[in-house]
């Protein structure tokens, strides 16, 4: 009872404070320094049409590259923490078989989700999206592979070559900047080309299709990590 | 109207902090991150909003030293990196709680007295 006033007292604490801040905030008439040399000149410095993923790749891609260190990290971790097996032998797994409607579903849909991804990450610099978003669709479809036949063993090898190549690919192109540019993950190694097609914005698309392969094979080998655990489970 | 926006993800954090601060489940606690997180996601995206402005994706090449119409593309890129961290983060929880069901059989928080004295 006492928890529950206390909490309630907190909630109400940090509401009144958040409530003062947004009732005094009035949105921007035009758009801050940074965001208007962004707008004004991502596009012909950059080429590309999105300019989140101008600034997502070009201008930050430094962090870009931390970000995607943060979610190999936590694969990894995940993949250590889970590894260890019990000491005895688990029975066979009698894991509940998916039912014919969702295993015919999943042969349908797979390949479909698989493409859409790789469309979401190849046009990142064009459309919404990019290689995070596309990433996480790509593992979407092995966790739906993972739900329809639960006894699938994803071959971490594959996917630790699939990682490890696109992440090496990632940092050589940056590496390419330098010589080639103005600087460690400048894009304009290759020419920024026409506006808006799908060959544009310099290497932007190869490296966020590198992302999206890396994003896809770290989201699948936690999926693939947390399943295994879950089969020995039962 | 970007105050509606703001109080909608101030609601999503309350209600975030409220779940994990009183549900008992180990899953729920991490449902309860996860919505607050949203919601801090949420208000970021609606501080870079203009009114009457377009998203930040160009359909044809701007004039040089012309400025588009359109909302500021900063914070959407911060939002993109927290939402990938907040991923790893639910990922992390995540497998905790399995380890932690692993061991004990349960996902009451009450059953790991471990470390409380």
């Amino acid at each position: 009872m006492v928890k529950n006033i206390l909490i309630l007292l907190l909630l109400l604490g940090v509401g009144l404070i958040a409530f003062d801040i947004f009732g005094a905030f009035t949105e921007n008439k035009e758009l801050s320094p940074t965001a208007a040399y962004y707008a004004e000149n991502a596009a012909h410095e950059v080429g590309a049409a999105n300019l989140v993923t101008a600034i997502v790749v070009t201008y930050r891609g430094l962090d870009t590259l931390g970000e995607v260190s943060i979610l190999f990290l936590t694969a990894a971790i995940i993949s250590f923490m889970l590894k260890f097996r019990k000491e005895e032998e688990m029975e066979a797994s009698d894991l509940r078989p998916a039912s014919e409607l969702f295993i015919t579903a999943t042969q349908v849909f797979t390949p479909i989700i698989l493409i859409m991804g790789i469309y979401i990450f190849l046009n990142g610099h064009l459309t919404p999206g990019g290689g995070f978003q596309g990433g996480a669709v790509i593992a979407s479809a092995f966790l739906l592979m993972l739900m329809a036949k639960p006894r699938l063993q994803l071959s971490h090898r594959v996917i630790a070559r699939v990682e490890s190549i696109s992440g090496i690919s990632y940092v050589i192109l940056g590496v390419l900047g330098i010589a080639f540019a103005g600087g460690f993950l400048d894009n304009r190694v290759l020419s920024l080309g026409s506006f808006g097609e799908l060959m544009s914005a310099g290497i932007i698309p190869f490296i966020y299709s590198f992302i999206g392969l890396k994003v896809g094979a770290e989201l699948s080998n936690i999926i693939g990590t947390m399943s295994n655990l879950q089969k020995e489970n039962k | 109207m970007v105050q509606v926006i703001l109080i909608i993800g101030l609601m999503l954090m309350l209600l975030g902090i409220y779940g994990f601060m009183q549900s008992k489940n180990l899953l729920k606690i991490v449902i309860a991150f996860t919505l607050f997180n949203t919601g801090i996601n949420i208000i970021m995206v609606s501080v870079g909003y203009l009114a009457d402005a377009k998203a930040p994706i160009l359909d044809k090449l701007p004039d040089l030293n012309e400025i588009p119409n359109m909302v500021d593309p900063v914070p959407q890129a911060m939002v993109l990196t927290a939402i990938v961290i907040g991923l790893g983060v639910t990922a992390l929880m995540l497998s905790y709680v399995l380890k932690l069901h692993q061991e004990k059989r349960s996902l009451d928080i009450n059953n790991f007295k471990d470390l409380k004295w």
